[in-house]
């Protein structure tokens, strides 16, 4: 993933909010764009990758910073559009 | 609408809590072969999600979304959408009144079958009608026969809404009749049993399912919608934003006048949460001795700050010393120290508490 990968921060809001904002957001996305979410809620361990497998998208990477309690998704969008409309 | 036809297959949206009747209703659906999505809205006031991430006590248990996981058992595709800023009419001016507590269980689920069939489907169809998990008898304030047909009505689904877990017991709807949906596989459940539900779902083979019939609304909890009544009592309007709302879920809440009131954590991880708030809110902690965060909602004058660090060190690992350090910071950044005596157990009056 490189250095301008957009970011998502979702820091401070509790699930399902970071799910709902990464739901709303790659649907502004072009199949197969890159994203870093960024989250402190541990709920999106669960939410994401439920997410992802249902969507076809795909969690590249996953880390989290200790000292922050920020956990940092890299996550690539399905390929196919595939994303909620309203 | 336009009606589907042989070259366009049928297509329900059926609306997910989580629980097991959205479950088993979407799976009878499914097993007809009806092509289904579901929809999950988020209101701030489902229990899900929230206050179980917060509280340290829960962090054992699996923190799974219970919507994602319905319908990752059923392989459907959900929709997860937030209606927070919408669903202020319902709870603020409900139609058709409230539950036991703040529950206005009627227009919500007007609301959200209104809110669904207004939806298009992940390749932009409309849907052609809707599932929910009703069962008559149910619940006492929503699930009711004459609810059934209030709900239809005003929600503008009319015969496009579907209960298969007791369509048996109501005139058909345009699934039936247009004989999309075979009407002898539906069920005829009734009342408040939850045997016929767990029975189904023994025989569909799911096991682990959130508990039946466990409420997913905090408006239904009267200790909750008590928080509620006083933020309104307080502000002197019946509003609120999130924050406001997902605040009432965590923590003891103590009002000791009508400026101010403390919202004291009850362990680590809503202190922790509340810490989040420190650009928003005075906070008070016992500088001396381990103990909880308050949060400090409203304009406490300093006679308010020094009760209410009295109040914290009651609940500190000081409370039985003659005076502890309390530290004041201030959201503008101030901070500021005071020797103080935790108040004893019972120099607390019973009615400070709200909600107790």
């Amino acid at each position: 993933m490189n250095s301008t990968t957009i970011t998502l921060d979702t820091t401070g809001l509790l699930c399902p909010l970071p799910l709902i904002r990464a739901q709303d957001f790659a649907k502004e996305l072009a199949p197969g764009s890159n994203f870093l979410l960024l989250a402190s809620d541990p709920g999106v361990y669960y939410d994401i990758p439920a997410w992802c497998r249902m969507h076809g998208h795909e969690i590249v990477r996953v880390e989290e910073s200790s000292q922050e309690n920020v956990i940092q998704m890299w996550i690539r969008t399905a390929e196919t559009t595939n994303h909620t409309r309203e | 609408m336009e009606q589907p036809t042989t070259t366009r297959s049928v297509k329900a949206i059926a609306l997910i809590s989580g629980g097991l009747d959205s479950l088993l209703a979407t799976k009878v659906i499914l097993d007809q072969g009806i092509d289904v999505e579901g929809v999950n809205f988020f209101t701030g006031f489902c229990v899900e999600g929230h206050t179980h991430a917060i509280r340290k006590r829960h962090r054992e248990k699996i923190k799974r979304n219970n919507a994602l996981w319905v319908a990752e058992q059923l392989g459907i595709k959900l929709h997860i959408v937030d209606v927070v800023q919408e669903y202020k009419d319902i709870v603020l001016n409900p139609k058709h009144g409230y539950g036991k507590n703040l529950n206005p269980c009627l227009d919500c689920k007007i609301f959200m079958v209104e809110r669904a069939l207004n939806m298009v489907d992940f390749d932009g169809r409309q849907f052609d009608f809707a599932v929910t998990g009703e069962v008559i008898g149910q619940r006492p304030k929503s699930q009711r026969r004459e609810t059934m047909a209030i709900i239809s009505r005003e929600s503008g689904a009319n015969d496009r809404l579907l209960r298969p877990l007791c369509a048996k017991n109501l005139p058909a709807s345009l699934p039936e009749r247009e004989g999309w949906v075979n009407r002898d596989a539906l069920y005829d459940f009734s009342g408040r049993s939850r045997k016929p539900q767990m029975t189904l779902a023994a025989e569909y083979g799911f096991k682990d399912y959130a508990q039946p019939a466990g409420g997913c609304c905090f408006l239904t909890d009267q200790t909750y919608s008590s928080k509620l009544h006083d933020l309104w009592n307080t502000r002197g309007q019946r509003d609120y934003e999130l924050d406001d709302i997902v605040l009432l879920k965590v923590g003891r809440h103590l009002r000791p006048n009508h400026r101010y009131k403390l919202i004291l954590a009850r362990e680590e991880g809503e202190n922790n949460f509340l810490k989040g708030y420190r650009q928003r809110f005075i906070q008070i902690d016992i500088a001396s001795h381990t103990g909880p965060l308050a949060l400090i909602d409203g304009d406490p004058n300093e006679d308010d700050l020094r009760i209410a660090s009295r109040i914290v060190a009651r609940y500190s690992q000081g409370r039985n010393e003659s005076n502890v350090c309390a530290r004041v910071r201030f959201p503008d950044g101030e901070e500021k120290n005071m020797s103080i005596q935790p108040y004893s157990a019972h120099e607390i009056p019973e009615h400070w508490h709200i909600g107790v």
